[in-house]
């Protein structure tokens, strides 16, 4: 039964090894072009030799709201003069892909990590481990403890973010009805933060708006959309839903605009203007509010090298500029980015991420 | 063909026709594995800065030991021909299980042993499904893969427990010495010895191969087909509870959706590693090999910046091709074997 089959077995593996190797290679010299191995000083943060090699670690690839953040991190790094490389989780929600890509970013001794938490715990050793080593670490979008990074550039306060959706809703619906939220994982962090301030926000000022579900897509297109089918069939009297999630409105704004509930139910949430446009301007949307991530992603990266090269350390108080703004760093070694910004059909046009 | 007298000058003992000895134990897929394993290493270490440090095999191990520990067993159930989907999901329900105990004040080794319990029932739970219905293992395990994941996340709701007694979270990373290798390493190799003599050096372990070959001539020769199913369900139950344990301990957070999808990255290591899936052939030395290949792969085109995109379709046409050698393989062999099935000549 094993007659011959091993030897021709074993050239088909050297064959399969080869192409292994070779494609570990075309890959190596196509995306290697700016890693760290160009022997900077190491860890002694001398301020002489700044090391302004940079990794950027979001929630995952693939995400147009990161890839925005990301344009605008390329231009500050470029800015500064220093490189910057994008890395993550090919799948949304996955800390452990997120520890694996920190401590390879620890192994290169790049000099700054700017990172989005999928959980603000799990990935907290690896940051710290980091740290140790020499890597300032900047959070945005989604933070971890306080404890495992330097600095966060937080895109707006939480109740900033949960008052304007609450405004955009409640006003829409004629303050009073069901509406339900659509979310993202069960988990992120800045999700359920909103969330709760939305639950406080509609106590305390809105007594006839019921919130009846909350579901969550994970961020995942389909899933999403068959969330937002499952809302509509299990609460026939809803008349609006929030979806504080860029991939989880785009989903349900698909849903709506090909649906009987086209302008019956309003929607509203966190979007970004390019995959909004056309339900804005087709009547499904009215109205929805974000921060620019291009504008988070510069002054992350700014901050960051403000950091490397000695220029802040993160306590309260200590300015920095990020192009031609000036920002103060505040409590919890927090960067604020400013208020949250209402993007419907009269101003649409004037965005593109 | 002459007729099979005994003295005939045609007789020809098995061994004739088998290659020898170190020929069988050195070239198969196994050890072509193990090869592709080393070369890999040696090319990252002249090509990759920074991949040859102790550092590295420290990252590395830690990032692949729950699939480890899961390969462990789900290698002899697919041997047998069943496959375990539930794997990631008891992952994910362990690590909820150990949080939940240890928010409850209990220690970590007594919520760790509840945890493993859960394990053990949840592999029961598959294996008597399968073993005692006779449902097909891939429909009982993609139903319970749903089910525990179920439980798990609705067990924790949308929070995590990050509250662990220190003192086992730093043993869980501590590492031996200055070499770099994990501590639980030593869990790990000892259960690999344990496994490794079961199925490859008792008659429980010849049992499970010959029910991958067939069942029927499995139970005919003496085989209880259906206890050893069903024992290996529970011990698959077990690992993956056990991977649960780590998880939760070693990235300090219990949350229900840990570990979302990793059985299909230990069934993609354990079919790289050489277990054929349809049953009945794999060696445990290539079904660690494959693990390794796989986490060696991905550090090595992590430390150069290449995205886990990439690495999905690098390792994803690793295993395609591994398949296809495979069947092509055994296809060259028939063919080769049909028209006379000379002795080969041993050069």
């Amino acid at each position: 039964m094993m007659l011959g089959k091993s030897r021709v077995g074993l050239r088909a593996m050297a064959a399969l090894a080869a192409s292994s190797l070779l494609l570990a290679a075309g890959c190596s010299s196509g995306g290697a072009a700016s890693p760290a191995a160009s022997g900077s000083a190491p860890a002694s943060s001398a301020p002489a030799a700044a090391n302004l090699t940079m990794t950027f670690l979001p929630k995952n690839l693939g995400n147009p709201y990161f890839d925005t953040s990301f344009k605008g991190v390329q231009a500050a790094v470029q800015a500064v003069g220093g490189t910057v490389t994008q890395v993550g989780p090919a799948k949304g929600d996955d800390p452990a892909g997120q520890v694996s890509y920190i401590n390879t970013a620890t192994q290169q001794q790049v000099g700054a990590l700017i990172v989005s938490a999928n959980d603000k715990s799990a990935i907290c050793d690896a940051l710290t481990e980091a740290k140790t080593a020499g890597v300032k670490v900047v959070t945005f979008d989604s933070d971890t403890n306080p404890e495992c990074r330097d600095l966060f550039i937080n895109q707006a306060t939480a109740e900033g973010i949960a008052k304007v959706q609450v405004d955009i809703i409640t006003s829409e619906i004629g303050d009073s009805g069901e509406i339900a939220i659509l979310s993202a994982a069960a988990n992120a962090t800045n999700q359920n933060a909103w969330i709760d301030m939305m639950k406080k926000e509609l106590a305390a000022s809105h007594p006839n708006v019921k919130l009846v579900d909350v579901v969550y897509g994970n961020d995942d297109d389909q899933t999403s959309f068959d969330k937002t089918a499952g809302l509509l069939q299990s609460h026939p009297n809803l008349k609006g839903i929030v979806s504080p999630t860029t991939v989880g409105i785009a989903a349900a704004a698909r849903y709506l605009s090909t649906s009987k509930a086209k302008g019956k139910v309003m929607l509203t949430g966190l979007g970004t203007p390019n995959q909004m446009r056309e339900y804005v301007k087709d009547g499904t949307v009215t109205e929805f509010a974000l921060w620019n991530p291009e504008e988070l992603g510069a002054l992350a990266a700014y901050a960051a090298a403000a950091m490397v090269k000695g220029e802040i350390t993160g306590k309260e108080g200590e300015t920095f500029k990020a192009g031609d703004k000036e920002y103060t760093i505040g409590a919890d070694a927090t960067v604020l980015l400013g208020e949250p910004y209402k993007f419907n059909k009269d101003n649409i046009d004037n965005f593109n991420f | 063909m002459t007729t099979l007298t005994t003295g005939s000058p045609d007789t020809r003992t098995y061994a004739e026709f088998g290659r020898p000895l170190w020929r069988r134990a050195l070239f198969n897929r196994e050890m072509a594995i193990i090869a592709l394993l080393l070369a890999v290493v040696v090319a990252a270490s002249v090509m990759v800065p920074k991949f040859a440090t102790p550092v590295t095999l420290g990252y590395l191990l830690f990032d692949v030991t729950p699939i480890l520990l899961i390969a462990l067993a789900m290698a002899p159930v697919m041997i047998t021909g069943d496959i375990d989907l539930s794997v990631g999901s008891m992952v994910g329900l362990s690590s909820v299980t150990l949080g939940l105990g240890t928010q409850m004040g209990l220690s970590v080794p007594v919520a760790g042993l509840i945890a493993l319990l859960v394990g053990a029932l949840g592999g029961l739970v598959n294996g008597l499904l399968v073993t005692r219905i006779g449902l097909p293992a891939l429909a009982v395990t993609i139903g319970t893969l749903a089910l525990y994941r179920g439980i798990a996340v609705g067990l924790l709701g949308t929070t995590a427990i990050t509250q662990f007694d220190r003192w086992w979270t730093t043993l869980v990373k501590s590492k031996i010495g200055g070499s770099g290798i994990p501590t639980v390493m030593i869990v790990f190799v000892l259960l690999l010895a344990a496994f490794a003599i079961m199925l490859h050096f008792t008659p429980f372990g010849r049992g499970v191969f010959s029910i991958g070959l067939s069942k029927d001539a499995a139970v005919f020769s003496g085989v209880d087909a259906e206890r050893t199913r069903l024992v290996l369900f529970v011990l698959s139950g077990l690992m993956a509870a056990l991977a649960g344990i780590y998880y939760a301990l070693y990235y300090n957070s219990a949350r229900g959706d840990n570990a979302t999808g990793m059985e299909l990255q230990v069934i993609a290591a354990v079919v790289l590693g050489g277990v054929s899936v349809f049953g009945g052939r794999g060696a445990l030395h290539g079904v660690v090999a494959g693990v390794l290949l796989i986490g060696v792969l991905s550090k090595a085109l992590q430390l150069v910046n290449i995205t886990s995109d990439v690495v999905s379709i690098i390792t994803g046409v690793l295993l395609v091709l591994s398949v296809i050698a495979g069947s092509v393989l055994s296809w060259i062999q028939a063919k080769r074997l049909r028209p006379a099935a000379p002795p080969v000549k041993t050069s």
